[in-house]
């Protein structure tokens, strides 16, 4: 299957890791991608702190570059919950039909990482090894939007060696929240604290989720802590063949 | 004039959280009474195979009886007064307020008993009948607590969380002159049991809230655990209830589906240990004279909008304060309004047409906690972000944010503006590298680093690892 790979704007610019570890599973699994160069960014940080004009802009360019893509992976839950969820009444504002039309053809074609490889290729064993302890951070996109249940579980069940620990209180907010991360930094702050309690707590080498924002935000205070747990997104973790943790681009994630 | 409380001075919500969340204290009783209600909330609503269908139920209720609420408030109107009630329509606060200071004064009466009447917060009610030589006492418990300890309620359903119990008996001691008073629940409720009996069998004027007016048949509705409620109600010879627009529901049936989905939601209880239900006057039984007030305050704006109309859904049970995990790091004072919350967040605001509070619809991380408990399924999030649309829409959002938004949508709107934005920022941080981290930013990142790291940006892209590979292979 060709599958065209929606890397995300701050992955791309942050954590490059996690889009190649994404390309590694998807060619061993027999899949070819393809890397589409015009794409920018979906607009969640725009739609969400109110600017609505920026962001469908930025959905129109999207759906430009996207044109004909069979299926478009996105190692990004919230960035998938961005599309699903506020695409459709951000084309119907708009009040032009052809585009609520082509929102409409986007939406099937559209599958986070984990989502793509449980629910739409049927594959659970990925044939990674990563023999370490691991705790998931469920994220509020994944849980809440996305409905990925346990498919990130299964997943990192299926990899021999790790050793899965579950998070206490996973449901809770990390606090990133995109710009709510600088507008209200001391509440962000007092809940990633609660976050950082919570991942010590399991004794968990490695803490991984779906998606990145939520890790910079957890590995950031993790990091500032010095408390000597890695944030790796789940991609990293599936696309990892040997008994060491991958080794970070440089700077890209809290230090070890 | 329309008035939240006194929200429209309040501090804006990031410096008054600053201050919340220094206080070990206020944390410590409001994550511990959240996390009880939120598990109590948890198993009783585990426990209805329904559930799903019952927010369902109410939600397309509160969305047909909004649609159509002229004339379903037109027929409690006649319905109330046909069973002998008295109904009267206010605009703003301080109509409604004028309105129940001349029904009291009326009757020459200068104390009342009030309760569950946080409507009567909004409209500082209080504050007016003190100021016409009137003397209100609360005589819901948590109400009570608040009133003596001179202090403001900090959440909807239960107003005293962030007191505990050491703190209130300190609040007893010092106003009902028990020096030996301990701080055993049983002892405590005893106490305020002597205090509240004497108001309940003297005064003679009764002031209620209420939880749903009931269209067909002109009915009132007020839920409540305590019985306070129910003997404010019963035993006045006047009774004055304020009612805000939105608690009208078509029929006496729709009580079903909200008598099942408010208490689980509130309280975590199947059923509300008190039900009071009453229709005008009875003579030989209960109040005398009643009357009803009908109040706008900006509710009519809100409802203008069709987006965040739903936001009149509300019926007050607080499961999203409880759920919060913004609300449960601050508490509710925070939000400067009686109104806190994620509800708060996005009441508060639109009750004032926008003009104050408006820090309050970014109190939020959307994480969506909120939408998933909410018993009538009022999608907050979505009202959130559609409030902060208006905000920038009208301009009224700082400028420096204005200027990033705007330069990151230009770097956006093409790869190559991407890649060159990619560059540049790269050649910028290079001041603030520490081992791969950045420890200190200029504002405003500032605010990010002076609590978390943030990565570097690695020397390659994605798209250009991606570039360098496809090249390789050619």
């Amino acid at each position: 299957m060709l599958i065209s790979l929606f890397i995300t704007c701050y992955n791309d610019t942050l954590f490059p890791d996690t889009g190649k570890a994404v390309v590694a599973v998807l060619e061993r699994l027999g899949h070819r991608v393809e890397f589409r160069r015009e794409q920018t960014c979906c607009g969640q940080m725009h739609y969400n702190t109110g600017y609505a004009g920026e962001a469908r802009r930025l959905m129109e360019h999207l759906l430009r570059v996207f044109d004909g893509a069979e299926v478009i992976c996105m190692p990004s839950a919230s960035c998938v919950a961005m599309i699903r969820e506020h695409y459709p009444k951000m084309a119907a504002a708009s009040g032009d039909p052809a585009l609520v039309a082509r929102v409409d053809a986007l939406l099937p074609r559209v599958f986070e990482f984990t989502e793509l490889l449980v629910g739409r290729l049927g594959v659970t064993d990925v044939g990674a090894s990563f023999p370490h302890t691991v705790t998931l951070h469920p994220s509020c996109h994944s849980l809440r939007s996305l409905h990925l249940g346990d498919k990130p579980r299964r997943l990192l069940e299926a990899v021999r060696g790790l050793e899965f620990v579950e998070l206490p209180e996973g449901d809770q907010c990390c606090g990133f929240g995109g710009t709510f991360a600088l507008k209200n930094a001391g509440v962000s702050s007092a809940m990633v604290s609660d976050k950082v309690r919570c991942v010590l707590e399991t004794g968990a080498e490695v803490c991984t989720a779906a998606d990145n924002s939520c890790l910079m935000q957890i590995g950031g205070a993790l990091s500032r802590h010095g408390a000597g747990v890695r944030c790796l997104h789940i991609a990293e973790l599936l696309a990892a063949t040997g008994p060491a943790c991958p080794e970070p681009v440089e700077g890209a994630g809290p230090a070890r | 004039m329309i008035r939240v409380g006194d929200a429209a001075a309040a501090p804006d919500f990031p410096s008054a959280a600053k201050e919340a969340l220094a206080n070990v204290q206020l944390r410590r009783n409001v994550r511990h009474a959240t996390t009880v209600i939120r598990n109590k909330r948890a198993a009783v609503v585990g426990e209805m195979d329904d559930w799903e269908a019952l927010r369902e139920a109410a939600h397309r209720i509160k969305d047909h009886t909004l649609r159509h609420l002229d004339a379903y408030l037109a027929q409690f109107e006649e319905r109330c007064t046909r069973a002998g009630g008295h109904v009267h329509w206010a605009r703003d606060a301080d109509e409604a307020n004028r309105i129940v200071i001349d029904i009291i004064r009326g009757h020459g009466e200068s104390e009342i008993i009030k309760v569950k009447t946080m409507t009567s917060d909004e409209t500082r009610l209080n504050v007016a009948l003190a100021a016409a030589g009137l003397s209100p006492y609360e005589t819901d418990l948590a109400d009570l607590i608040i009133q003596l300890g001179m202090d403001r309620p900090s959440h909807i359903v239960v107003p005293a969380l962030h007191r505990n119990r050491t703190e209130i008996r300190d609040i007893f001691r010092r106003t009902m002159q028990l020096e030996q008073l301990t701080d055993e629940p049983p002892d405590l409720a005893a106490a305020a049991r002597q205090f509240l009996r004497e108001k309940f069998l003297r005064v003679p004027v009764g002031f209620s809230g209420a939880n749903f007016a009931v269209a067909d048949t002109g009915s009132v509705c007020v839920v409540e655990s305590e019985g306070n409620g129910r003997m404010c109600v019963t035993l006045p010879r006047l009774l004055v209830t304020l009612v805000g627009i939105e608690k009208i529901v078509p029929s006496v049936r729709d009580l079903e589906v909200f008598l099942q989905l408010l208490p689980r939601s509130a309280t975590g209880e199947r059923m509300n240990p008190y039900n009071s239900i009453w229709t005008g006057v009875t003579p030989g039984d209960g109040p005398e004279e009643f009357h009803v007030v009908l109040l706008d305050n900006g509710r009519t704006t809100v409802l203008a909008d069709d987006v965040s109309r739903e936001t009149l859904d509300c019926i007050r049970c607080g499961a999203c304060l409880n759920a919060c995990p913004v609300y449960r790091q601050t508490g509710g004072h925070a939000y400067g309004s009686i109104y806190s919350g994620p509800i708060g967040a996005i009441l508060t605001p639109q009750l004032q047409s926008m003009e104050h509070s408006r820090s309050l619809p970014y109190a939020s991380s959307l994480c969506g906690a909120c939408y998933e408990v909410c018993p009538v399924k009022i999608n907050i999030p979505e009202i959130l972000i559609h409030l902060r649309q208006k905000i920038v829409e009208r301009g009224d959002a700082p400028v420096g944010e204005r200027v990033a938004m705007k330069a990151a949508g230009f770097a956006l709107a093409g790869a190559g503006r991407l890649e060159a934005a990619q560059a540049l920022a790269r050649a910028a941080q290079w001041p603030f590298v520490r081992d791969g981290r950045l420890e200190h930013l200029p504002p405003p990142l500032k605010a990010w680093t002076e609590t978390r790291d943030l990565p570097a940006m690695p020397a390659q892209s994605f798209r250009d690892w991606w570039a360098s590979r496809e090249k390789g292979r050619q």
